[in-house]
């Protein structure tokens, strides 16, 4: 045999690390306890943050990158793949937590972006990215800078699913569409979607990204994860609803459940059972137009 | 019976759906298996990739851990790749010391033995008895096999590099195991290889 080398950071182990999460739930943490928590629940991976979107909507202020020491923390506690948010184009904070050792990083829109017009480059770094969209154009414009997962925004930190609701049918819509188009027709689609002309024609032909597609941003129930799955997605985060509601422990069960079972009525029935207060929502359209973060990232 | 074996693919989380597209490419024809009853109308079982602490856990959940033992005793063929490894392993290091398996291969394997995600890689695997050129092979978190039993065969085995020497595909009777997603590349030996041991099974 010649020596083969072993080659890390690819597209294929990024995006596949993303394959292996499907049909999961990934919850948003901020301390070793709730980890814990989620990954008894069955949480497929957990999302490390220093405020959950909820209190970042509250509180206000800059939103950064957490403390190197509580991700250490979190890592340390569970076994389950950890990742973390850098700020849109902070390409430093990435770097920190590449070097940190986090399994996928999520440049996001809930964090104040550190970059308006650019997100980080993403095919710098072995650690994979998952970044958030609200429409198929955007989520090809990430692919192409690196990013090897794509969610769906929503609006994260409302428990208002119409949100996510909109983005995953706009972006699965808009994949449809493009599927019924002829060849000829797509240079113009790729000009309109503001996408290189071999990834549309890629998704064109596959009917498909060619990455795992989940679903953020409002999802507080179990039904609510149901409704998500149905449409398309091939998994869910749950940001605030979980550690914002009252019985957190039943309540990220009942959320596993349902995304796992998403398509059997009554399943989803006994996983909604006796779940005590959801997360007090803010409906959209109350919040004011800049306040919005499904806006951020370009 | 008919030619076509019917190969369920374990449906809790995980990469599902490439398991069952090689399944169908070598001729077999997949079900979902989301349901216990669902275990009497398949002829064998595939245990995808995905997160083994994850999969463990929502199987003890659903109450299939004890079905999917008992089919393996009644002498259902089964094959796991990564996660599905560690599934079928009779014992998990570095692991929650919750952590349930299937069982059945007398194998010891490490989990993210290779490391965490920024580790995870793509190789080259001499697989010369299944025939043709070496595998590639994908490994993302990945176990390996650390220690086997008298009635386990080794079919891979990293060959170069710093790992080399590491084992990372296995079988026994009718289990068949790999360290790497033979799923994830489009080469179908290893699923092509699983069916005639499920028909030489029939």
């Amino acid at each position: 045999m010649p020596n083969v080398p072993a080659i890390v950071g690819t597209d294929r182990v990024k995006r596949g690390m993303a394959e292996m999460l499907k049909g999961g739930v990934i919850m948003d943490v901020v301390n070793a306890d709730q980890a814990k928590i989620a990954e008894d629940a069955g949480a497929v991976a957990v999302m490390a943050l220093e405020r959950v979107p909820a209190d970042i909507r509250a509180e206000g202020g800059v939103s950064r990158m957490s403390d190197p020491d509580m991700i250490d923390k979190i890592k340390e506690a569970v076994s389950i793949p950890v990742m973390a948010k850098a700020r849109i184009g902070h390409f430093a904070e990435a770097q920190v937590l590449e070097s940190l050792g986090v399994d996928y990083i999520d440049e996001s829109e809930v964090l104040t972006p550190a970059d308006y017009a650019n997100h980080i480059d993403k095919w710098q770094f072995n650690v994979p990215f998952v970044c958030g969209a609200t429409n198929l154009g955007e989520a090809l414009r990430r692919l192409t800078e690196g990013a090897a997962m794509i969610r769906s925004k929503g609006e994260a930190g409302t428990g208002d699913v119409s949100n996510a609701v909109t983005h995953m049918r706009k972006i699965l819509g808009q994949i449809r569409a493009l599927s019924a188009m002829s060849k000829d027709e797509l240079y113009v689609a790729a000009k309109e979607l503001q996408a290189p002309y071999d990834l549309v024609a890629e998704v064109a032909a596959n009917g498909a990204l060619p990455v795992v597609l989940f679903t953020a941003g409002g999802i507080a129930t179990p039904a609510d994860a149901a409704m998500m799955m149905q449409l398309g997605a091939d998994g869910v985060f749950v940001g605030s609803g979980i550690f914002k509601s009252g019985d957190p422990e039943q309540r990220a069960k009942a959320i596993v459940r349902a995304t796992r079972h998403f398509d059997d009525a009554a399943e989803v029935r006994d996983a909604s059972r006796g779940l005590g207060e959801a997360m007090v929502g803010i409906n959209v359209a109350d919040i004011p137009v800049h306040h919005r973060l499904e806006d951020r990232g370009w | 019976m008919s030619a076509s074996p019917t190969i369920g693919v374990l449906a809790l989380q995980g990469d599902v759906r490439e398991h069952e597209r090689s399944l169908e490419a070598v001729g077999a024809t997949a079900l979902r298996v989301r349901r216990i009853e669902q275990l009497s109308l398949i002829d064998a079982l595939v245990i995808p990739g995905g997160e083994s602490t994850t999969m463990s856990k929502l199987a003890v959940m659903d109450g299939f851990m004890a079905p999917l033992r008992q089919a393996r005793l009644d002498g259902m063929p089964m094959y796991g790749s990564c996660a599905g490894m560690i599934m079928l392993a009779d014992r998990v290091l570095d692991a929650r010391p919750d952590q349930e398996t299937i069982g059945g291969l007398d194998i010891t394997v490490r989990r993210n033995a290779f490391g965490r995600q920024v580790d995870s890689f793509e190789t080259d695997i001499d697989m010369a008895w299944l025939g043709g050129p070496p595998m590639h092979a994908v490994f993302i978190r990945a176990p390996w096999v650390e220690a086997t039993g008298a009635e386990v065969e080794v079919l891979g085995v990293i060959d170069s590099g710093d790992r080399a020497g590491t084992i990372v595909a296995v079988r026994q009777g009718l289990l068949l195991a790999t360290s790497f997603h033979p799923e994830l590349t489009g080469d179908h030996r290893i699923h092509s290889n699983f069916v005639e041991i499920v028909k030489g099974n029939r």
